[in-house]
């Protein structure tokens, strides 16, 4: 393989609304490499291959195409200098057959100003045939399956001909056999003298099939390896590797081995195997795992929120059927999504609605309370020291740490005992982050049993006292003690290690 | 405080925004140039009384679209419901003879049972077969005025009830029936609305149905109440106006519709749901009524009239959202 660059990212930054989210990365990509770019959620992978795909402009420095500065505005343009993307989420039209979705946005005309079907469909033909697929021009995109479909993005993003192909988490939706087909055709682009940059959260992919390995951890370029140079643990721990700050509270083992939550064997539709845990007494007990692992989805099932395909939920001991969250609240149960503002609160309602939303029931006679409406809505402002120049404030204009008060408070006026807590700190500042560790810690001093969800692991590592680590809608690992450190959750995470209850 | 930015708050802040009163600067300006244009006709209480009777029909109509447009819905089926109602109703009346009492009774009984189960028909259209409430209302719009034209025989459906006429063309304290009816149910609506759990549901729902789901709400049986409730208030109205004529015309109450929704949009409910007021719908209503007696008044060709109304409703629309 020639050591030639043919892209070279050089001291390239980017903020958004002034948080710095890549921080002067120098990336020299060969010709003719699969280069895997590695790192945690939130670590910058995906503003780094939008900016190199166009998608976003950097805010410092500056990319170098085959020797020379190239200024690439948008994807369009990224395209036409041979830099294309196969996105994780296929931007197919299932209506339209495959000629005409590899060439949707770019189609030849003739003379006339139709549109050239039968360039169109002999260059589709030329483009599958070199990925030696089988599929045929004319076949409908709704009657294929994810691979193929993947085969036909791969074709669209090559129709310029295309030098560099970005593949952003290519494998999350594919099965094993269709991952090895994937990998064939990645191999034999390879030889063909593609350049190929690979996005993906599963080291051991990365392994097999990349010559280097780029490892972005917090913006930063932390390491960069040839693939003889690094294996599996060591990618989870470059990924990881982070002081612990001091913003969380001492952790505190649950004195109680009461069983206030048990999950047997829940399984949901294409999103969680067979899965069992349970919760005790007193309890804070983290949910680790990647994006897609399935917490979120275990979560709303225990809630009632989606479908059980299968399985039981037991609280204090007694198996109860929940179908519908109204059924959890009464049986002492409470959910804080990770989509606050979608799920979570009402932006344009203000604090005395959303705080009351819930248990409403609790505030009407005949006509609705508002006096006691206002005493409780006070009463959690205090509580949470919550930020808002009055009660009337409409949440959309309260910052996203004293949304997440509010959105507290609103679940602590159900009177929950256990309470679930998807990503409890997205998106909020460190004060208020603080000062929502304070608070959860504070609640299992009053009997409360927490599950923490959340894909920070210094999250996870700081609040819980026992971890279960969940890849593919499964448990891939327990944890507890000392056990819950980064690179233990990252090989259970990612693959590495498998199922070792305790 | 008269003005309810949403429906379930009160006023937000202690600064004075003159856009929670758009409607209400809207109305009292709309009255002063009615009175100069109009002086002295409008004025006469004999004009006002005939003016809010005039619109009393659609604008009872109006409170129970108001709810639906909160909850995220719509109901394009309004004008047709109260044609078939009322011509259902003077039918079951018809079968007691000749100003039977208890005729009246099954009238009044007829229209408001049967309007109400046909706003819920449209309700379970929307929330159980889940069709968007935009195309059910106009499927229904179109079955239940095709029903009430083929149950009249594309004729007159008559009453041979004398004393059924009194309700809709009867006078109590110096107002007519039906402005007392418009009055009533646009109170206890706006208590329903404003003072109760499943006032604020609507709105929790029409805002963010997701949350509203997250937050324990029965989503689908709050946005099924209003079609029930838009049933009933199509259920008197159906009956005052089949009373006020004593007879119902198959094609009767064509555009009600479109009069109910521009007296939402005027009283600053917006089309997107989540908040809203019913007395802003009064509002609303009575100035689609002033505009009508203003170009009576001033002689403008009644071909205009709907021209007019137009512009009123694109003006209140502007001054509502534009930011």
């Amino acid at each position: 393989m020639a050591e030639q660059a043919i892209l070279e990212v050089q001291a390239i930054s980017k903020e958004f609304s002034g948080v710095r989210v890549l921080n002067s990365i120098n990336l020299p990509i060969h010709r003719g490499e699969i280069l895997g770019l590695i790192g945690e959620n939130g670590a910058g992978k995906s503003t780094l291959i939008k900016i190199i795909n166009g998608i976003y402009t950097p805010t410092e420095g500056s990319l170098t195409l085959n020797g020379e500065e190239v200024q690439i505005r948008d994807a369009h343009s990224a395209k036409s200098l041979g830099i294309a993307m196969v996105p994780q989420e296929f931007n197919l039209v299932d209506s339209l057959n495959v000629f005409e979705n590899i060439f949707l946005g770019s189609e030849p005309r003739r003379k006339n100003g139709l549109l050239d079907k039968a360039k169109m469909r002999a260059r589709s033909k030329e483009l599958l045939d070199r990925l030696e697929t089988d599929i045929s021009v004319e076949a409908k995109i709704s009657t294929l399956s994810v691979a193929e479909k993947q085969m036909v993005e791969v074709s669209k993003a090559m129709i310029h001909d295309a030098k560099i192909l970005i593949f952003d988490e290519p494998t999350t939706t594919l099965t094993q056999h269709e991952i090895n087909i994937l990998f064939d055709l990645m191999n034999r682009l390879r030889d063909d003298g593609v350049t190929m940059i690979f996005v993906s959260h599963k080291l051991k992919e990365v392994k097999t099939l990349c010559d280097r390995v780029a490892v972005l951890r917090d913006g930063d370029l932390v390491d960069v390896s040839t693939i003889d140079e690094i294996d599996e643990q060591m990618m989870a721990q470059k990924m990881v590797g982070r002081e612990l700050t001091a913003i969380f509270p001492d952790k505190a083992d649950p004195e109680s081995d009461e069983v206030v939550l048990s999950v047997k064997d829940l399984s949901v539709d294409g999103k969680l195997d067979s899965v069992s845990l349970n919760l005790k007494k007193g309890e804070i007990l983290g949910l680790a795992g990647l994006v897609g692992a399935g917490r979120t989805e275990l979560a709303e099932a225990v809630m009632g929120l989606r479908r059980k395909q299968s399985g039981r939920v037991s609280i204090y001991g007694k198996e109860i059927a929940i179908n519908n969250p109204r059924t959890a609240i009464d049986n002492k149960l409470g959910y804080i999504s990770e989509d606050r503002q979608g799920r979570g609160i009402h932006t344009d309602f203000d604090l005395l609605a959303n705080t009351t939303l819930i248990s409403l029931k609790d505030y009407q006679n005949v006509l609705l309370d508002k006096k006691k409406i206002r005493e409780t809505t006070e009463k959690y402002v205090d509580l949470f020291n919550t930020k808002t120049s009055s009660l009337k404030k409409e949440l959309q204009y309260l910052s996203g740490g004293n949304q997440q008060k509010v959105y507290l408070s609103k679940w602590m006026d159900t009177n929950p005992e256990i309470l679930i807590l998807d990503e409890p700190t997205r998106g909020i500042d460190i004060n208020a982050k603080s000062e929502i560790y304070q608070f959860i810690n504070g609640l299992t001093d009053q009997g409360f049993s927490l599950i923490v969800i959340s894909s920070e692991l210094e999250e996870i590592i700081g609040l819980c006292t026992r971890v279960y680590v969940l890849r593919e809608g499964k448990i891939a690992g327990e944890l507890a003690g000392d056990h819950i450190n980064e690179e233990e959750i990252m090989f259970y995470a990612t693959g590495v290690k498998v199922m070792e209850q305790i | 405080m008269i003005f309810n930015k949403t429906g379930t708050l009160e006023n937000t802040g202690t600064k004075f925004n003159w856009r929670d009163y758009t409607t209400l600067i809207g109305f009292i300006a709309l009255f002063l140039i009615a009175t100069i244009m109009g002086w002295p006709y409008f004025l006469r209480s004999r004009n006002l009384i005939t003016l809010l009777r005039q619109i009393s029909y659609t604008g009872i109509i109006a409170l129970g679209m108001t709810l639906i447009i909160i909850s995220g819905g719509f109901d394009l089926s309004v004008g047709s419901m109260t044609a078939f109602a009322g011509g259902v109703a003077i039918f079951a009346m018809n079968t007691f003879g000749p100003d039977s009492g208890f005729g009246v009774l099954a009238a009044i009984l007829t229209a408001i049972v049967f309007a109400t189960f046909l706003g819920a028909f449209n309700g379970f259209l929307i929330t159980k077969w889940k069709i968007a409430p935009f195309i059910a209302t106009l499927g229904t719009m179109s079955i239940y005025r095709s029903l009430v034209i083929y149950f009249a025989q594309a004729g007159n459906i008559e009453s041979v009830n004398q004393r059924y006429g009194r309700i809709g063309s009867g006078v109590f304290l110096g107002l007519p029936i039906p402005v007392w009816m418009f009055f009533a149910i646009a109170a206890v609506l706006h208590v329903f609305l404003n003072h109760t759990r499943t006032g604020r549901y609507l709105c929790a729902v029409g805002a963010n149905e997701q949350v509203a789901r997250f937050s324990a709400i029965k989503v689908n049986l709050i946005r099924f109440i209003p079609y029930v409730i838009t049933g009933f208030t199509v259920g008197v109205s159906a009956m005052l106006w089949s009373s006020r004529l004593n007879s119902m015309n198959p094609s009767d109450c064509a555009g009600y519709e479109l009069d109910a929704i521009a007296a939402v949009v005027i009283g600053g409910t917006p089309m997107t749901g989540g908040r809203g007021s019913i007395i802003g719908t009064v509002i609303g209503a009575i100035m689609l009524g002033i505009i009508n007696n203003m170009l009576v008044l001033a002689g403008v060709s009644s071909y205009l009239q709907q021209a007019a109304k137009g512009v009123v409703i694109i003006v209140a629309v502007l001054l509502q959202y534009k930011k």
